[in-house]
């Protein structure tokens, strides 16, 4: 490796070939070996010597008064060593991410089904399950406050929290409001320019994330005081920052390192065992592990908003849309998480990627004794694409324009401005994407002479031969916001390291991102090999003894923390760089790393860059910041509100079997702008996965709660896709750069979300004709059995 | 009680054990198998599937004492002794199969057993065999491109090329 005899053009451009595992190659997960091998471990596999099991009690009741909590037959259980209500918490006993509204242990009341009250732990799951039960709590049990009639009325039926002890951005029992109006607003001479006007009123169930790993983790206590904790959650240190006030640390004391995540989609935004865990080893001296069952994991997240909103539309006589006027109540649930931000994302994005000169907008979040709702994939965007997109349809109809076209006619591009004012300022290739997906060949028709019964819906079961089917073909597109909005000042840190090992230039990655599934590791290592022109890359664990990557939702972690790691690797590379032209006087101004070698295009390779390099290490850290926003005004929504939008378009194809309502998506196609795609095999899985929950919404997901009260928490009763339900999803992938962010990339994974589900619906309508203004679309909608 | 089992080829024995743990907490907490995942619990999502006597299931369903003098192979027997990957294993890496990879386990397991009945299997046959295997990542394109390959590796393999 010491040798310095490359020289000259021609072997410049040999090592200039740009590494197939650099930046646009799909280079094989870091983390992928050791996931087959069954070694990776996930939250849920920690284990420690000693180690005790952690439980919590929860409220059977969606709203009571608690009378009394009588813990003292589950001391006696053999085997326990601690039980642990509100009473017990050192510090602050409310947490909360944009609101500390939540206590981390129920005080005198409950609010929803499932709330935690009491923690136990003890030697075996088995015991904690049982002192648990042994747990006396005495209830006065409410009427619980669930409808947006109660909610609206708190006069009446009451306030989820009471007045005096609000904490919330809003009034009453409305957690957070955004208004906008733009244009001319919608007043009757704005209606009266419209030739046609459609309206709808549509209800979104309540979805759940339903990660398969479960909420889990591992606290230990540390000598010095503090507490260690290996967790799966989306952003270690914001969890960190609500821990540490009830823990009553200071946060440096409270040190947290990513454990495996199976999975996440918004649902570890929130904290859910953190506080418990720890607080249980506090108590105990002894390293506490929680782990949920699946019940337990449906109480313990905070799940999608279920919505009910009102939309009209205007448009001329050749299909121009004139206004639309537009009213989403989400319901937010008993607590608020981050149900202001989910707000502002359903005001700004919800009429869609089109060009709507007058508009009116009214969103709300309410709080109930419902489970509460926050981050979800394609967060706010996901229930106002099913309004929005029906009414293109419905606008398609009443007009009888083809309803791609219509779609077209009015869609937004480049240049174009949002009803919040902001300006369109990087591409926007909405009429494309709708051509790319129609264009794609269709699957061929069902052949029913000869059926392979598995692909007919319902015939499993020998209830059809495929007779009752129709098939029908729906279209959609959506918009989506990328990184977090409305001025928050959104961060991330990378630290990176360049150094000698076994006479090979490596770069060691270091940052807080939590890699939830999405592949921001293999990412990250590609950045370093391209910025760095190194093979070697290993990615250090994620924990807070960096600084704080931001969180692993609004498909910003490429954005964000792959801008940070090319920030500080390009610094790295300066470094080097710099030092180079001190020891060798170099003059070039064209000096860059390639293949492990500092090069320049006039005069070759200068020098292997583990010789300059010798036993020192260049160890740079960098925070990338993404150009700044402003909130909404609250009243007009007016603002730049987003750093960068995201579009995604689908065409469904699906069976429905009229007779017995059943619906097999037949094919579900996305083409989707993705800026630059860095990791093409991972772009096209984001996608394929996006689409999938979105199918999920379209036809079987719902958690279903009567009075406050869930009834389906289990993989038995909330049914998620499984392989039979899922079709073919041919992705078509475009690359239109954005030149404001790193790469010109694009955040990725929740657009299709957005985007698929209303043209999952749209399809379904084409066949069988009938209105669809609820989703999940079950199979009583279709038969008219309701 | 104590129970004893062959797990993947070694014989393991564990004590005290409850009589309502199930063989995935034997093997995930007791004998050091944390491979086999427990996303349900409850049969539903197949992440937790190993094989008994050859057969694949759901190791969440099989109580401990069941598995009694019994062979179990989990994940972490589709590597052979030198570490080497399994023909099912790489080939989920290679078709980018694995995005959490909480799915993974089972799915691996799942696959190597139809693989093992079937070499060849059309698409409706892969589906209907993994219909017992949850995953929320992938959409399951991926998983379908896995087993395909998997498939073509194998037969390539059994055919000598
Ligand atoms: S954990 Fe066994 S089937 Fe889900
Ligand atoms: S890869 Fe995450 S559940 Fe399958």
């Amino acid at each position: 490796m010491s040798t310095r005899t490359i020289q000259g053009q021609k072997n410049l451009q040999d090592i200039r070939q740009s590494s197939p595992d650099g930046i646009g190659g799909s280079p094989l997960r870091p983390d992928g070996n050791l996931k087959v091998k069954g070694e990776f471990a996930y939250s849920s596999d920690m284990w420690h010597e000693d180690m005790l099991w952690g439980m919590a009690l929860r409220s059977p009741h969606p709203r009571a008064n608690i009378l009394s909590v009588d813990i003292s037959e589950a001391l006696k259980v053999p085997g326990v060593y601690a039980v642990l209500t509100h009473d017990d918490i050192p510090g602050s006993k409310f947490y909360g991410l944009e609101i500390q509204d939540q206590p981390a242990l129920a005080i005198d009341k409950v609010r929803y089904h499932g709330e935690a009250i009491a923690l136990v732990a003890a030697d075996h799951p088995e015991t904690a399950r049982r002192a648990v039960k042994k747990i006396k709590v005495e209830y006065e049990v409410l009427t619980p406050i669930v409808t947006e009639e109660q909610c609206l009325n708190p006069e009446v039926h009451g306030y989820v929290h009471e007045p005096h002890e609000y904490k919330s951005h809003g009034y009453g029992n409305i957690c957070h409001e955004q208004k906008l109006v733009s244009g001319l607003g919608v007043t009757d001479e704005v209606r009266a320019m419209a030739d046609v006007i459609v309206s709808g009123t549509y209800e979104v169930g309540m979805q759940d994330q339903a990660f398969l790993g479960p909420e889990s983790g591992l606290a230990v206590p540390a000598e010095d005081g503090g507490i260690d904790l290996y967790i799966a959650t989306q952003w270690l240190h914001v969890d960190r920052q609500q821990m540490a006030p009830v823990l009553a640390l200071p946060e440096e004391k409270v040190r947290l390192t990513l454990a495996g995540v199976g999975g996440a989609f918004g649902g570890r935004e929130d904290l859910s065992m953190q506080i418990h865990a720890c607080l249980l080893a506090q108590r105990t001296g002894k390293p506490v592990k929680i782990v949920y069952a699946r019940d337990e994991s449906f109480f313990g997240h905070v799940h999608r908003h279920p919505a009910k909103m009102f939309y009209e539309h205007g448009a001329t006589r050749d299909g121009k849309l004139v206004f639309a006027d537009c009213r989403i109540v989400l319901d937010g649930g008993a607590y608020a998480s981050a149900s202001p931000a989910v707000v502002g994302n359903a005001a700004s994005l919800g009429h869609g990627p089109y060009v709507i000169p007058n508009v009116k907008m009214h969103a709300i979040a309410l709080y109930s004794n419902n489970p509460s709702c926050g981050a979800m994939r394609g967060f706010g965007a996901v229930q106002a694409a099913f309004g929005y997109e029906s009414q293109m349809d419905k606008l398609a109809a009443e007009l009888g324009m083809d309803p791609v076209e219509l779609r077209q006619l009015n869609a937004m591009s480049e240049g174009d401005y949002m009803p919040t004012g902001q300006q369109i300022d990087s591409p926007a290739p909405v009429a494309e994407l709708l051509q790319r997906v129609k264009d794609m060949p269709l699957p061929p028709p069902l052949d029913l002479d000869n059926l392979d019964i598995r692909t007919v819906p319902g015939a499993l079961s020998n209830t059809s031969h495929g007779e009752g089917i129709v098939r029908g073909i729906g279209y959609s597109v959506g918009i989506k916001n990328v990184g977090f909005s409305e001025g928050f000042d959104d961060y991330s840190t990378a630290r990176v390291r360049l150094e000698v090992i076994g006479g090979e230039p490596v770069a060691m990655v270091h940052t807080a991102m939590a890699e939830v599934g999405q592949g921001g590791v293999t990412v990250h290592a590609q950045i370093a090999r391209t910025e760095l022109g190194v093979e070697q890359v290993t990615i250090h664990p994620a924990n807070t003894e960096v600084g704080s990557a931001g969180s692993t939702s609004a498909s910003r972690q490429t954005y964000m923390t792959g801008g940070a790691v090319k920030l500080a690797a390009e610094a790295v590379k300066q470094a080097l760089i710099e030092k180079g032209r001190r020891r060798y006087g170099w003059t070039e101004k064209d000096i860059t790393l390639v293949g492990g070698k500092v090069v320049s295009e006039s005069a070759g390779v200068l020098v292997p860059m583990v010789d300059l390099l010798g036993d020192e290490a260049i160890d740079l850290t960098r925070e990338h910041h993404h150009r700044p926003t402003v909130p909404f005004d609250k009243e007009t929504g007016q603002g730049f509100g987003h750093v960068q939008y995201t579009f995604c378009a689908n065409r469904a194809v699906v069976d429905v079997d009229i007779e017995l309502g059943l619906v097999k998506v037949v094919e579900l196609t996305a083409a989707q702008d993705v800026g630059k795609a860095l990791n093409p095999l991972s772009v096209v899985g984001q996608i394929q996965g996006g689409c999938t929950q979105a199918l999920g919404l379209a036809v079987m997901e719902e958690i279903i709660v009567k009075d406050g009260k869930v009834r389906n928490a289990s993989f038995t009763d909330y049914l998620i896709p499984t392989i039979l339900d899922t079709p073919p999803i041919p992705v078509d992938v475009l690359e239109l750069p954005d030149p404001n962010a790193p790469y010109g990339l694009r955040g990725v994974g929740e657009a299709p979300t957005v985007s698929a589900t209303p043209s999952i619906v749209a399809a379904i309508r084409q066949a069988t004709g009938i209105a669809l203004n609820r989703i999940p679309v079950r199979p009583e909608h279709l038969t008219g059995t309701l | 009680m104590r129970v004893t089992f062959t797990a993947n080829g070694k014989p393991v024995e564990a004590d005290d054990v409850w009589e309502g743990e199930s063989l995935l907490y034997v093997l995930r907490e007791r004998v050091g198998l944390p491979g086999s995942k427990n996303a349900c619990e409850q049969g539903e999502c197949g992440s937790c599937t190993v094989y008994l006597d050859g057969t694949p299931v759901c190791s969440c369903l099989v109580a401990a004492g069941q598995v009694q003098g019994r062979e179990v192979r989990t994940v972490e027997g589709l590597t052979d002794e030198n570490g080497e990957l399994g023909l099912v294993q790489q080939a989920f890496i290679d078709a980018g199969a694995v995005q959490c990879g909480f799915c993974t386990p089972g799915l691996l397991v799942q696959t190597d057993a139809l693989l093992e009945q079937e070499a060849q299997p059309s698409d409706n046959d892969i589906r209907e065999a993994l219909s017992g295997n949850l995953c929320r990542c992938t959409g399951y394109e991926k998983i379908m491109d896995a087993v395909r390959l998997a498939s073509a590796r194998k037969c390539a393999k059994g055919s000598g090329e």
